[in-house]
């Protein structure tokens, strides 16, 4: 038998700890909030098509700061979790809990087995009826679970970003200022010094989970959308106009699945490309 | 730690394994019993067992395509179901249709759709028309081993093309067969046990380029005639108000005519046909 030596688990789980945490703060930073209009994800984001913030479900949308490749992977075992109970059992059925509970178990179980946890930290946000009816829920790199009610901010310099947004969140607030809100919050760090900076819109990635559509909520904010939020000229607390266009919505249709393909959704094509944005590979460091 | 034990209760490997884009796929590895053909049937025949579903018609116009479907169901000489509803959209720009067992039917449209929609949210974009309409040849092939034993599902697939490169083609019709397909047809189609009688009365009434505006009336027209000769297809039941289920998907997407909407067509068609009754 080869000789094994003894290592403190306590040091072990310190170390890996670290790591992550280390992992998590050299990237970007995404923030979570509710609105009168739904909820509300704006990340950092310098590519247009390696996506942060994705949907999950229906009514669930999940954002992630940290290595690409892993939340990734995270995120297509979440939509896969999400559309085996809708058919199991049905649409209606399936919630943001048991997914951040899921998700909670697998980060759990990868931090304690594997040599090197995931460097990730994730959001799943389910929208409800009203605003006091949304969830949004933290996920660590650990597999702790909190759940964040009004807003949340990960990644870099989190808590920075939180203070900002602690100050003022309104759950009833409209789209257009929850944006602005989220931008100021986002920009306020990781300038010269850690001074306050402009990020401008092909940076950002931004969506909505709408609390008015019925089936599938989740919108990008792209393009002309998001500039014009960003400078006040759209948004109401009605949901924003795309540029492609929009479906018309149909009388009900019965189970499965009427209501879902009614409402059809913009971002079911490839959004229109802006002018200026910059491309960059999944190995990409500004991705993270 | 014993083999085969996993306390942490996280989600299983498979789910978190690198691999297809296919909601089946992964359903074949994770939960083979919701599957519709999967299930190993003991021999003998089925058919009497489970209500069948009938007659679907497709049309496509030039600004889209319409598929509607009569309201009956029926096990023998008796309707199981006088507003069964065999038309979905599959997703926002395409429609689908079974003729066929009715159960295995629905689930078989409930599993398509979210294969379609899972594909969407993993990869970020929607299928081509062309791949939907395979993944669903590819579904009804899987449930060969049950159609034989009289359990049979046939669909009727049409959709609006976002990549047609001319929009008057756009709209396009995809048909089966129990062993797969898909077969593209040029106009219209129909399928289920009162086809015969509907591709007849298109076969008169259509004409290349019509709207589909005048493509619904057209569908209900030859579900109307199928319904004349066929007695597993119902015709409109003016009485209790229930009319055939017609949709359309155009560059706006997925839209099913209001219970209104259908009602003033078939009262129409009805009305025409106190006049002439063979249309």
């Amino acid at each position: 038998m080869a000789m094994q030596f003894y290592t403190n688990i306590d040091q072990i789980m310190r170390d890996r700890s670290e790591l992550a945490r280390k992992g998590i703060s050299r990237g970007r930073s995404a923030v979570a909030m509710t609105y009168t209009g739904g909820v509300l994800f704006v990340a950092e984001n310098l590519s247009s098509s390696l996506h942060k913030i994705s949907e999950i479900y229906d009514r669930i949308g999940f954002a992630a700061v940290g290595r690409y490749n892993e939340f990734e992977n995270l995120r297509r075992a979440g939509v896969r979790m999400a559309d085996l109970n809708g058919l199991s059992y049905d649409r209606r059925d399936v919630t943001g809990l048991a997914l951040a509970n899921a998700y909670a178990q697998t980060l759990g179980a990868i931090f304690s087995d594997q040599q090197k946890p995931f460097e990730v930290e994730i959001c799943v946000a389910e929208v409800g009826i009203t605003p006091a009816d949304d969830q949004i829920y933290r996920l660590a790199y650990d597999g702790s679970v909190n759940d964040e009610p009004g807003f949340m901010a990960m990644g870099g310099q989190a808590e920075a970003i939180a203070n900002v947004l602690k100050g003022a969140h309104q759950a009833d607030m409209s789209l257009a200022d929850a944006v602005k809100l989220a931008v100021r919050a986002l920009s306020s760090v990781g300038g010269d010094g850690g001074a306050a900076r402009t990020i401008a819109a092909n940076q950002l990635e931004a969506a909505v989970l709408d609390r008015a559509r019925r089936g599938r909520t989740f919108r990008r904010l792209t393009g002309s959308v998001l500039i014009d939020l960003l400078n006040g000229n759209g948004g109401s607390a009605a949901a924003p106009p795309s540029s492609t266009p929009k479906p018309k919505p149909s009388g009900n249709g019965s189970d499965p699945g009427g209501d879902k393909a009614a409402e059809g959704k913009e971002s079911a094509k490839p959004p229109a490309k802006g002018p200026d944005k910059p491309t960059s590979s999944a190995g990409s460091a500004d991705l993270e | 730690m014993a083999t085969g034990f996993d306390p942490s209760g996280r989600l299983p490997d498979v789910f978190t394994n690198a691999g297809t884009s296919s909601f089946t796929q992964f359903l074949s590895q994770v939960a083979p019993e919701l599957m519709p053909g999967r299930r190993p049937l003991p021999p003998g025949t089925a058919a009497n067992l489970a209500p069948h579903a009938t007659t679907i018609v497709a049309i496509a116009a030039s600004d889209g395509v319409v598929m509607a479907g009569d309201r009956r169901a029926t096990m023998g000489n008796l309707i199981a179901s006088r507003d069964i509803e065999k038309v979905h959209p599959a997703d926002e720009y395409s429609l689908v249709g079974i003729a066929g067992t009715a159960g295995i039917g629905i689930e078989l449209m409930r599993l398509f759709q979210v294969e379609l929609e899972h594909y969407e949210k993993i990869e970020g974009v929607m299928l081509s028309l062309d791949g939907k309409a395979n993944r669903l040849a590819a579904m009804i092939r899987g449930n060969l081993g049950a159609a034989m034993q009289g359990l049979a599902v046939v669909p009727l697939f049409a959709g609006f093309d976002l990549s047609a490169t001319d929009p008057a083609k756009a709209g396009r019709i995809f048909s089966y067969d129990v062993t797969g397909g898909p077969y593209e047809e040029r106009g219209y189609d129909a399928i289920g046990s009162g086809s015969i009688f509907a591709n007849s009365a298109l076969k008169k009434r259509f004409r290349a380029g019509i709207t589909v505006a005048d493509a619904t009336r057209l569908a209900v027209e030859a579900l109307y005639d199928a319904a004349d000769d066929d007695t597993a297809t119902g015709g409109p039941d003016l009485t209790r108000r229930i009319f055939p289920v017609v949709m359309t998907a155009t560059a706006e997407g997925t839209h099913r005519l209001t219970d209104d909407e259908t009602a003033a067509i078939a009262n129409a068609v009805v009305s025409a046909r106190m006049e002439n009754p063979g249309g």
